[in-house]
């Protein structure tokens, strides 16, 4: 058990639907990774300080209330500000085809939709990773 | 890792926080560098006090260190937390559910929470957390307090690294052969009961009656807590500030 992948999955902004963020997080432990939750309604600052004390591998947004052209840029930026630039920065959720280009020009690696199987985040993870083992 | 270790452990040192939570991935994952890590750190330590929380899952263990570590802040205190939660058997994923219960610290720039899990370790801690309990010391924590997994009876090893240790119960836990029983109860420093309004007088009847038919030199104190409501968590500062106290008090005898 060396090295295992450790993932945030994180809801930023006033969004209250999580079942698909605990689901994720339910589906990537099974896949062996070590995930943790932060829960409903958290700020930029707060998910990106989580990220540097948990020296998280991975972090999976999860949005599904409009508010993503605003909160996943000022994230990715506060990663890099934080010496965190290195993350593997997923997100989820309701994100419009529209803003999906712009949203990965700035930094977010691959957006998953509702019914994308869990395998696929996972493999898509152990590809993507720098530097780690799987 | 590809990472320039020094930089990493002055930056630790200095308050950044992504090198602190580095060094302890470091720790985790057996990284080369580790024994160079502990030597910077070896020369720093000694200042924090270490406080063990150990109970069985659903206890309140979390929810009990969220209400104590706001305590300390009200004193001024800075406090590292190790939250360790179990690695499956099968997969060896973890999902690391503690820091949830902690939100009202999350932007607490005096409160570093880091979430580990067991790894295979199966005495309620990782290998790992004895070296993180040092890096969090040696980077000016005044406090670290130490969750383990949720355990009932044989995880003793928590015991090793801290100063003082509590055992978490809830009413329901068990009656007084529970209490009988080698283990925690031999080693705990200080009893609480939570969720006391459930039927603490009950279980706290029974323990202070299996206690004082122990052979242990002096009884733990049982101090009865409602979390959630946060009810009796100033009887527990209390409790462990006194601790602290004869810690210190003997620290300089020696």
């Amino acid at each position: 058990m060396s090295k295992p992948i450790k993932v945030l999955i994180a809801k930023p902004g006033l969004d209250g639907h999580d079942r698909g963020a605990i689901t994720l997080a339910m589906g990537l432990r099974d896949e062996g990774m070590e995930v943790i939750y932060t829960g409903l309604r958290q700020t930029a600052e707060n998910i990106v300080r989580t990220c540097s004390q948990e020296y998280v591998d991975v972090l999976g947004l999860s949005l599904l209330s409009g508010g993503h052209n605003y909160y996943f840029p000022k994230i990715i930026d506060l990663l890099k500000e934080n010496g965190m630039g290195h993350v593997l920065v997923l997100a989820g959720g309701i994100i419009p085809n529209e803003d999906r280009k712009s949203l990965k020009e700035k930094g977010i690696k691959e957006i998953f939709g509702p019914g994308t199987p869990i395998s696929e985040i996972a493999d898509f993870i152990r590809k993507n990773i720098k530097g780690e083992d799987s | 890792m590809k990472q320039d270790v020094d930089k990493l452990i002055a930056g630790a040192f200095s308050g950044d926080e992504s090198s602190l939570g580095c060094l302890l991935t470091m720790v985790e994952n057996d990284d080369a560098s580790v024994s160079r890590i502990l030597e910077a750190v070896s020369s720093k330590l000694g200042r924090a006090y270490r406080i063990g929380i150990t109970g069985s899952p659903g206890s309140g263990k979390s929810t009990l260190i969220d209400k104590l570590v706001a305590a300390m802040r009200s004193k001024g205190l800075t406090v590292g937390v190790i939250c360790v939660d179990p690695s499956s058997p099968i997969t060896g994923g973890a999902v690391l559910g503690d820091r949830i219960r902690m939100e009202q610290h999350y932007s607490d720039d005096g409160v570093f929470i880091r979430s580990m899990a067991s790894r295979g370790s199966y005495g309620g801690i990782s290998k790992a957390v004895g070296a993180a309990v040092d890096i969090f010391d040696a980077s000016g924590k005044d406090v670290v307090v130490i969750e383990t997994v949720g355990i009932g009876q044989e995880g003793i090893d928590i015991t090793k690294i801290v100063d003082t240790t509590l055992l978490v119960l809830a009413p329901g836990w068990g009656d007084s052969m529970q209490l009988m029983k080698a283990g925690v109860l031999e080693v705990a420093d200080i009893i609480v009961i939570n969720k006391a309004d459930l039927g603490g007088d009950g279980l706290a009847d029974s323990i202070r009656e299996i206690l004082a038919l122990s052979t242990r030199k002096s009884a733990p104190p049982v101090i009865q807590t409602q979390a959630f409501n946060n009810i009796g968590i100033d009887d527990l500062y209390r409790e462990l500030e006194n601790r602290r106290n004869e810690h210190h008090h003997k620290a300089k005898e020696r």
